[in-house]
């Protein structure tokens, strides 16, 4: 009897004294540069060396999340060798991470600030931007609601809670219900930056995602959301529940639906940007791969096919300029 | 070889214990020492002076962070409204009404509701609580701190019957007795001896509750909708201290004042939860002495 308890003392001691280890070595093996650097390395590796699988991992966007992954998945079926890890959390969380080089492919829907460049570069790593897809913020209402259309300008007086009756804007008399991202958003920050150009509503509810947007306005009449265009369509059509709205530069112009491609590539619909990926350095191996699939035709496609716009030739041109 | 042994098992269960006190130690320091430049930069006056929390705001970074605090109490007090009158209930169902068979039910029952993974409860929340009351109070949505509350409350339910059932059963039987005795019906007796006899430890319960509630960050984050207004009803949209470092320590510039400041709510949240898990303790105590 006593033999079989030292026995089980001493194994439960051997387990706290493993665990313990365990627990030290595992901030060691993650914090460092160690995972995205090997990753690296081997997409140095030339392509037709099929027993080396490449490791990209690429964190960001909510906007871009959906995308990439389907960009991902459709190069992963054609490149069996290389593995893409897409996740989201926002344009500030990839970011961040490229700043700390956890990651090698930060998805953004802004471009980086100067401070974060800074410390990007004062960390070693220096990031390129390349642009992948255009999107049209879409400005999303319940279905019920009356409104059909909006300018820029009373999108900003709506959002800085300086109106708060959709009366005042051409609606029914009942009182405005802002939805918006959290500030790790890039739509966020975009919105914030070309509509606002003041401080959101302290009313406004943050939410999550884009999705948590689309389904609280669908629920709510007197709801008002933005999101990535990509996310107010389902099959080929605007999502059941939410109307988007046709957005007017100003009361002068007419307003536009983002729904066509024209509208965004002649940039005649007023929220238009372009969404980003930072990379660390200049492209090589499997990431100047992935990167070049995704703006070739087939990429491009696959794009439209998610509800997102193609590159413009502006677009183009500034890939041309950052990537070498 | 008996004593050394006596004394090893001894010592290992003593460094047990002080890895717990190292810990909490540790991270109080931490929690000091990475808000200290917060606090020099931006002044605790700012931290509580009128305003929002909006540190990325477009006309300059506002610190403010009494809507937080009251966003915190609001879902804490508000979980508690549902958890301890359900709680308490339960839990003297459980201690006296309830067959052993019947306890055998739904005892393991109760512990399962306590593994549910909160952001699982924080997704319930926004997609079905959330139409539920937008539809009871006729309002345009339920993302608010009353759904914060509910969701919140049924988190704190499996701690408040546990503790509350403890309380409860540890009240001898002669009280009951005596009371049954002198014609008192069980309803009666519940009410009038048992109940109050139990009080105190009741009232742990609570306590520990809500300090279980005010600390619980995704499920608030998911189904208040994060506002950083003040909130002038249970209706209205709440952020919660938790909410807060959840939503923008993953984004924050480390080493910036807002990524400090982050850290200065953290230590805020912390002593909340510190004073309110100690006054538990302390009414613990007296009721363990009491009875």
């Amino acid at each position: 009897m006593k033999k079989k308890g030292i026995i089980l003392l001493s194994a439960v001691l051997l387990l706290v004294v493993s665990l313990v280890f365990a627990g030290c070595s595992q901030p060691n093996g993650e914090g460092g540069t160690q995972a995205p650097d090997s990753g690296n390395e081997q997409a140095e590796q030339p392509n037709d060396q099929v027993q080396q699988t490449a490791m990209i991992q690429i964190r960001g966007s909510d906007s871009e999340v959906n995308l990439v992954q389907r960009l991902a998945e459709e190069f992963m079926n054609e490149n069996s060798n290389v593995q893409i890890a897409v996740t989201g959390g926002g344009s500030g969380v990839g970011i961040s991470a490229i700043i700390d080089g956890t990651v090698d492919i930060a998805n953004s829907s802004r471009v980086m600030k100067d401070e974060e460049i800074e410390q990007a570069k004062a960390n070693g790593i220096d990031p390129v931007p390349v642009r992948f897809s255009v999107d049209g913020i879409a400005v999303i209402v319940n279905e019920n609601n009356p409104v059909n259309e909006l300018t820029v300008d009373e999108l900003g007086v709506i959002y800085r809670g300086e109106v708060g009756n959709w009366s005042e804007v051409g609606g029914e008399d009942k009182k405005i219900n802002l939805y918006g991202r959290q500030s790790n958003s890039g739509t966020y920050v975009f919105f914030m930056e070309s509509v606002l150009k003041g401080d959101y509503s302290p009313e406004m509810r943050n939410m999550g995602g884009n999705a948590d947007i689309v389904e609280a306005v669908s629920s709510d009449e007197t709801g008002v959301g933005y999101v990535a265009i990509g996310y107010t369509m389902e099959e080929g059509s605007v999502r059941p529940g939410i109307k988007v709205l046709n957005v007017a530069k100003d009361s002068n112009t007419s307003a536009i639906t983002p729904l066509e491609l024209d509208n965004i590539l002649n940039g005649a619909y007023p929220i238009t940007r372009p969404l980003y990926q930072f990379i660390k350095g200049q492209p090589e191996g499997a990431i100047k791969d992935f990167i070049d699939f995704e703006i070739s035709e087939r990429g491009q496609q696959i794009v439209l096919e998610q509800g997102f716009y193609p590159l413009r030739a502006e677009d183009i041109e500034a890939n041309n300029n950052s990537l070498q | 070889m008996q004593r050394f042994k006596e004394k090893s098992v001894r010592y290992f269960f003593m460094v047990c214990g002080l890895l717990s006190i190292v810990i909490l130690f540790g991270i109080f320091y931490l929690l000091l020492n990475s808000s200290f430049p917060a606090i020099s930069k931006v002044g605790i006056k700012a931290f509580f002076a009128e305003g929002y929390w909006n540190p990325t705001a477009f006309s300059g970074p506002q610190y403010s962070i009494w809507n937080l605090i009251k966003g915190t109490f609001m879902v804490g007090a508000g979980s508690l409204i549902i958890a301890v009158p359900l709680g308490v209930a339960c839990a003297a169902y459980l201690a006296e009404i309830a067959s052993t068979r019947e306890r055998e039910i739904f005892k393991p029952i109760i512990e399962i509701l306590a593994g549910i993974p909160s952001v699982v409860l924080g997704f319930f929340g926004l997609v079905v609580v959330a139409p539920l009351l937008s539809r009871l109070f006729n309002i345009p949505t339920g993302i608010n701190a009353l759904n914060g509350s509910i969701l919140v409350g049924i988190m704190a339910l499996p701690t408040v019957i546990t503790i509350a059932e403890d309380a409860i059963s540890s009240v001898p039987q002669n009280y009951k007795h005596a009371s049954l005795a002198l014609g008192a019906t069980r309803w009666q007796t519940l009410r009038k001896v048992i109940l109050p006899a139990a009080l105190s430890g009741i009232i742990a319960a609570s306590m520990l509750g809500m300090g279980r509630a005010i600390g619980e960050t995704m499920t608030v984050l998911m189904a208040t909708g994060n506002a950083l207004a003040n909130p002038s009803s249970f209706l209205d949209s709440v952020r919660t201290l938790s909410a807060n470092i959840a939503i923008e320590m993953g984004e924050v510039p480390m080493g910036s004042v807002h990524f400090h400041s982050l850290f200065f709510v953290g230590l805020v949240l912390f002593l909340i939860t510190f004073v309110i898990n100690l006054i538990a303790d302390l009414i613990f105590q007296h009721y363990r002495e009491g009875a």
